[in-house]
């Protein structure tokens, strides 16, 4: 909601970008996004390409709690089968990859209901610890059912083709991820139009006060998880297939902690702010690589420490911008816009 | 028989140092209503700090111990005061966000000074074996029991004798009549953040003295959270029972699991390193049926 601004109309009150300045900036971002790819080198290509990917999966989990406030520290077993939901459909039964990602997400969604279920008793605290026991749970699942999974070792994924083009690049996969956050970005933004969407977001601000003004908790807690679990599904089936092997080392804990991060650094129930949040911690390891690489002739003992500064820097960013700016970058832009928006008249 | 015998003790051992992490963890949360998910990286720095002290400065290991003993004190009020502070009536996310953040900052630190390779730790525990009855135990396992029964029977005396402990729980319970009846509700956090922090240094202490200085110290903390779930999260004699609850359960399912082999072979499904997960799976059907566990207050608010 933007200061400053007054609609007359109901059919104003429902655009999604009334401003001219924002049809400004989206034109801008169009543009970039088709661009980008023909400049890139490959190096910013598997960048763009990560942020992308960990943007479905940051929208995903804000879905679940930016919006409607249920903590889920089961992030990264989430992804975990859709990866290998997807992963094992096209390896085992043959099925095209863009019939494969689908179902997996479908499975993965079904599976996050399930692991939601819990939500109905618990909330807050108890809600987060039941969802890193999920994950705990999921991921042994994972590594232990060798006769479905191969175990801890890595699963091979054939190669996705489309038209006869396969896409083994990460030119060619960027057009694949940049088409699913597209689709991601508008079913969220839009569901939060929708009596859903609001069902949600009432949940989220006072559970009791929704089920008192009809809002069904048991249907509309587990839909959260539900949908929050298909674009997280989402996101790891197209790391299956991007990467063309899946590894469990890539869904533990640590996974779903980089997510929360990224929601809470991007902003809260915010989806732009699931995309910044996904750029910046996505670039800040490599942007730190890169630094301590250039400053290696000078400091040598650096490059044995650049995992360390990494992981310093990932705690260190999250504690900063709690303490600062609990609602994140997403907010920190906003108060920028609203700055020129009111020149000179800001306050 | 034998075997019985000796899971029962490995079990107990593992039980004691868990319950020892509990009780800190449950002493932060009783305190403060915060949920430390950095207790595990306590016990990583007091077992990095008497091992830096001890076995690469050479101070004798009394001095080391008392030192790494103030330096957890410190860093309890230390992280009090400069995290959590701010962070006084700010939304749970927010909370178990920043321990989290503070858990990836201190690994870090601890790492970017002795590396991840794990190291022996310097052996001033005596861990020759004892016989009994049979079972073969080392010693530092028996003392590690010992150590943590004295420190459990230590923070039971504190919070119903001392002064700070009673403050502690008329915080725990109400921190607006806390406040009201003279408590400052800002020194008992610190107390409580530095007694915890003291308990995981010990703790770490023992664990690395068992397992080796390694980033495995560490990963205690999230074993932690079906102890303190079972016990209940705001009760000390739960953190207790708990902890030795799961370290029996663990202990006989790493003894006794591949019983379960047959059974879950079929499904393709191995069951290797069962006893990583079982505690998990009580954890999740104490949620569903009593949510406060077993000695907790029954206080969670019906959704």
């Amino acid at each position: 909601m933007q200061s400053g601004v007054f609609h007359t109309t109901y059919n104003q009150d429902m655009v999604l970008r009334p401003m001219p300045a924002q049809k400004i900036r989206l034109a801008l971002v169009i543009i970039f996004v088709l661009v980008f790819p023909f400049v890139a080198s490959p190096y910013q290509l598997t960048l763009i390409n990560q942020i992308g990917i960990a943007s479905i999966g940051a929208i995903g989990l804000n879905i679940l709690t930016g919006f409607t406030g249920q903590i889920s520290l089961g992030q990264g077993a989430f992804m975990a089968v859709g990866a290998y939901g997807s992963g094992l459909l096209a390896a085992r039964l043959g099925l095209p990859w863009w019939l494969a990602i689908p179902v997996a997400c479908t499975i993965t969604a079904l599976v996050g209901a399930v692991f939601g279920m819990p939500s109905l008793r618990l909330k807050g605290l108890y809600l987060a610890i039941a969802t890193l026991a999920a994950q705990q749970i999921i991921l042994w699942l994972i590594t232990h059912w060798k006769g479905l999974t191969g175990g801890v070792e890595a699963l091979n994924v054939p190669l996705a083709t489309l038209f006869g083009y396969s896409l083994n690049t990460d030119f060619r996969f960027y057009w694949i991820i940049l088409l699913c956050l597209v689709g991601t970005v508008l079913v969220a933004v839009n569901l939060f139009r929708s009596k859903i969407g609001r069902a949600f977001v009432a949940i989220r601000d006072q559970d009791i006060a929704a089920e008192v003004m009809g809002v069904n908790l048991f249907y509309y807690k587990l839909l959260a998880f539900a949908t929050s679990s298909f674009f997280v599904g989402l996101s790891g089936a197209l790391i299956a297939h991007w990467r063309l092997i899946v590894n469990y080392e890539r869904f533990t804990i640590e996974t779903s902690i980089f997510y929360l991060a990224v929601i809470i650094i991007g902003g809260l129930g915010s989806v732009s702010g699931s995309i910044y949040g996904a750029a910046f911690m996505t670039l800040l390891p490599a942007m730190l690589n890169n630094i301590g690489r250039s400053l290696e002739d000078l400091i040598p003992y650096i490059a044995n420490i650049i995992p360390f500064l990494q992981q310093a820097a990932f705690g260190l960013v999250i504690i900063l911008f709690l303490i600062f700016e609990p609602e994140g970058i997403a907010k920190l832009w906003r108060d920028v816009k609203d700055y020129f928006r009111l020149w000179p008249f800001s306050y | 028989m034998d075997k019985f015998l000796q899971l029962t003790l490995t079990g107990f051992t593992t039980g004691a140092v868990l319950a020892l992490v509990a009780l800190g963890f449950v002493l932060i949360y009783k305190a403060s209503g915060v949920i430390n998910f950095a207790q595990g990286e306590f016990l990583l720095v007091g077992a990095y700090v008497t091992f830096g002290l001890v076995a690469e400065i050479g101070v004798p290991w009394t001095v080391g111990v008392a030192l790494t003993m103030l330096f957890a004190v410190i860093l309890g009020v230390l992280v009090e005061r400069l995290v959590l502070r701010s962070l006084i009536g700010e939304p749970i996310l927010s909370v178990i966000m920043i321990t989290i953040g503070l858990s990836s900052l201190l690994r870090a630190i601890v790492h970017a000074i002795w590396g991840t390779a794990g190291r022996p730790f310097p052996p001033f525990i005596p861990s020759q074996t004892i016989n009994i009855l049979g079972a073969v135990v080392p010693a530092d396992r028996l003392i590690a029991i010992g150590l943590a029964l004295i420190l459990l029977a230590v923070f039971s005396l504190f919070f119903h004798y001392s002064r700070d402990g009673i403050a502690m729980r008329a915080t725990a319970d109400d921190q607006q009549v806390a406040l009201s009846m003279g408590i400052s509700v800002k020194r008992v956090f610190a107390v409580a953040w530095s007694i915890s922090a003291l308990a995981a240094a010990i703790a770490g202490v023992l664990v690395a003295n068992i397992v080796g200085v390694s980033a495995a110290v560490g990963g205690i903390g999230l074993r932690v959270f079906p102890v303190v779930i079972l016990g209940g999260l705001n009760s000390i004699p739960g953190a207790i029972i708990g902890g030795i609850i799961i370290g029996l359960l663990e202990a006989y399912t790493a003894g006794y699991g591949y019983h379960l082999g047959p059974l879950l072979a079929p499904i393709g499904l191995d069951a290797g390193g069962l006893s990583t997960v079982i505690p998990f799976i009580i954890l999740v059907i104490i949620l569903m049926i009593r949510p406060y566990g077993l000695f907790g207050q029954e206080i969670i608010e019906r959704v």
